[in-house]
């Protein structure tokens, strides 16, 4: 609905409460620019070779984004190392258009000794995020690409006994760089039993050790049963065993998404048969979260440790000093700090309301 | 590392290589008559002239089963491969017993172990009269570190011990009636079902050790895999296999005439075998199976339409165990003693018990 309909049907002035404004409506004003604007996302995919990851991929989005893939024999794989491609693709779903990047890290874990395979991903999440501050603290802001890493799935492999010496050093790596969320990967291979012990082994190593994965936000107390349950569910879930696959089987009269076995057909969208659904869901409900917890708590900490640290940013002759008690706040100002501010003020504002219903 | 140069072309050796009398005990029973259990002018000393009555000749079969089953069967079997690919169960499911303990999960005591280590259990199994002692030698911690570098040096250095356990037994001028069997008949290698080929780390392994002792590789857990999937695997398998130079039992170069060679070639066109194992029965279709229940169906571990594991089991226990013992012992010992003897230009003086003996080794 545009502003001058909204205007004409008079949702602007409502001469039963006095004291409206109408700032109310600020939610719609960002929404539809949001829309207009398009998201982006940046999901990184780490985990060995056979996992199951691309397959994954290409199930969440239903899309195909490895084309044309030559999986190399063990023989290729001596030489290699650790590398990075990043492939991008525009979604669009009912107006909404969706940049989604996926970083993929072929080779990690492959070699037989695995010492060094992540320095390459912490490179380049910190090479991300380097571009990102330079561009914040250049002078044409207008146009700044946010290629952070929003978030990493770590796949897990559901065949060994809990988390890996490797999955333990490199989860402890990165936890304060990006969101990580673990993954179960190829979760048929576990009879149910077996998936509810490993998730649990899993969650005590991960407590053990320290490793800070992503936490789902309680749901506020104002929204509705649904979605309280919904959120209970996915925290309860995590975390979440998965099967990808974007062949179709005949499977009760109806075309399902699975793998045919000779015992029987796993339905990637079936609940009882794995996490699927709920990991899609917690993905697109908490997309936006993401990307605020990268903003605010993740580039944060990078852009406090870097300023620590000091040197040249900008190459536009503003030459930071190097202590940051110097740095006049409003000259390296978040892009979104407006934002903050509009839901600030829009909080304050349903408080008010509040008050005088 | 002493790496064991094998010649050029493997030597046939002296003593061949499926005897067709009572070799020395160490071996335990001989095969030959037993398993192919012909009358007479099978082989060797018959010459093949017309008998003109009834001797009994062929009695000595019967002779030869009461003194195996008198003397019992002597098994070692190593489980190789990354901790959680269900080697233990895989070896209980076998044998059907509780033969290994499975190390189902670390506790927070036991950590994984920094280097690989070797366990050795054994157990005495019997079935119609037959005696077995299997001893299970498994491998934890190998494969599971980040740096997985020469992790197959414990294991290589394991079965070297063991041969020079039998070769010292051996050279010795008392030498005992039977002589204890340590020596690793077999090892499972299990690889991991990533379904997209094989990992450096088994490529590695299954080089520096498929010269020292017989490697049977099995694809592990192998339910996660479709059909097409598992095809498409084992031929990726194979084919690095032979681009790597890695043979695997039943080795081509052993095989002894045409009827083997078939039986063989048919056994080595289904290897690598993907197979399931369990130790729990479930109810399909009014029978009892072992197997694995899932929301989506019960995989039956020994049906042929599943996994594979029914044709391992037939291929390891059924009909090629006795021949697996005897590949180790006169080929892969005897490699191993011509290294020994050739390196040292003969050896040490073995004394037995009293060191104040001087005896001469008998070479």
């Amino acid at each position: 609905m545009s502003q001058a309909e909204k205007l004409k049907q008079g949702q602007f002035t409502n001469p039963e409460t006095p004291g409206y404004v109408g700032f109310a409506n600020l939610p719609n004003q960002v929404h539809r620019k949001s829309v207009k604007k398009g998201f982006e996302f940046t999901l990184m995919v780490v985990g060995e070779s056979g996992l199951g990851k691309s397959t994954l991929i290409n199930s969440l989005f239903l899309t195909d984004l490895y084309p044309e893939r030559i999986i190399p024999g063990a023989a290729e794989k001596i030489e290699r190392t650790v590398q990075i491609e990043a492939s991008t693709v525009e979604i669009e779903e009912r107006g909404v258009k969706l940049r989604l990047t996926v970083v993929d890290t072929p080779g990690y874990g492959d070699a037989i000794n695995s010492q060094d395979c992540f320095s390459t991903i912490i490179a380049y999440i910190d090479d991300q995020f380097e571009r990102y501050l330079h561009d914040e603290s250049g002078l044409n802001r207008r146009h700044i690409v946010d290629n952070r890493v929003h978030c990493c799935f770590y796949f897990i492999s559901p065949l060994g006994h809990g988390l890996k010496p490797l999955d333990v050093q490199f989860m402890k790596a990165i936890h304060n760089k990006v969101n990580v969320v673990p993954v179960i990967a190829k979760a048929d291979t576990l009879t149910l039993r077996e998936r509810e012990r490993l998730k649990r082994r899993i969650l005590d190593e991960i407590d053990e050790h320290g490793i800070k994965i992503y936490h789902l936000p309680d749901a506020e107390s104002d929204e509705d049963e649904d979605f309280k349950e919904q959120t209970r569910i996915l925290k309860a879930s995590i975390p979440f065993a998965v099967v990808g696959s974007n062949q179709q089987i005949e499977a009760k009269g109806k075309k399902v998404r699975g793998r045919l076995y000779p015992w029987g057909v796993v339905e990637v969208e079936n609940p009882e048969h794995n996490d699927f659904l709920k990991l899609r869901t917690m993905l697109i409900t908490h997309m936006q979260d993401l990307q605020e917890v990268t903003q605010d708590l993740h580039y944060e900490n990078f852009r406090s440790e870097r300023l620590k640290r000091g040197g040249r940013l900008s190459s536009h002759g503003y030459i930071l000093p190097l202590s940051p008690a110097y740095v006049p706040v409003f000259l390296i100002l978040p892009k979104n700090v407006e934002l903050r501010f509009q839901s600030a003020l829009f909080a304050c504002a349903k408080y008010k309301l509040a008050l005088m219903n | 590392m002493s790496e064991i140069v094998p010649p050029e072309v493997r030597p046939k050796p002296a003593v061949p290589a499926k005897p067709s009398h009572v070799g020395p005990s160490s071996t335990g029973i001989p095969s030959a008559l037993g398993s192919q259990g012909s009358g007479v002018g099978g082989h060797g000393s018959g010459g093949g002239s017309a008998l003109l009555g009834y001797i009994g000749i062929d009695t000595i079969i019967e002779q030869m089963r009461k003194k195996t089953m008198k003397t019992g069967f002597d098994f070692n079997i190593m489980v190789v491969g990354s901790s959680g690919l269900g080697k233990s169960t895989l070896v209980n499911t076998l044998f059907k017993s509780q033969v290994s303990r499975k190390s189902s999960g670390w506790s927070r005591d036991e950590k994984i172990p920094k280097t690989v280590e070797i366990k050795a259990v054994s157990h005495v199994i019997e079935e119609g009269g037959v005696k077995m002692k299997l001893t299970v030698i498994d491998t934890p911690g190998f494969g599971d570190q980040i740096n997985n570098e020469n992790c197959w040096e414990p294991i290589s250095k394991y079965i070297n011990e063991q041969y020079e356990k039998f070769l010292k037994e051996e050279v010795n001028i008392a030498r005992k009636k039977r002589i204890p069997d340590t020596r690793v008949h077999c090892c499972l290698y299990f690889i991991c079902p990533t379904g997209h080929s094989l990992r450096q780390l088994d490529t590695e392994f299954m080089k520096h050790l498929s010269r020292v002792v017989n490697i049977i590789p099995v694809i592990a857990k192998s339910d996660t895999l479709t059909v097409e999937e598992k095809n498409e695997f084992k031929q990726k398998v194979r084919k690095e296999l032979e681009i790597s130079g890695i043979e695997f039992y039943p080795q081509k170069e052993f095989d002894e005439d045409l009827e083997d060679k078939s039986d063989n070639d048919k056994i080595r066109e289904a290897m690598p075998f993907a197979v399931v194992g369990s130790d729990k029965e479930y109810q399909v279709n009014g029978k009892r199976v072992l197997g694995r229940k899932t929301p989506w169906g019960v995989v039956e571990v020994e049906n042929p339409n599943h996994c594979e594991f029914a044709q391992l089991r037939d291929f390891l226990i059924r009909s090629h165990l006795q021949d697996l013992k005897e590949v180790t012992h006169n080929i892969h010992y005897e490699t191993y003693r011509a290294k020994r003897l050739n390196d040292n230009g003969g050896l040490h003086p073995i004394s037995s018990a009293t060191p104040s003996d001087t005896q001469e080794s008998n070479l």
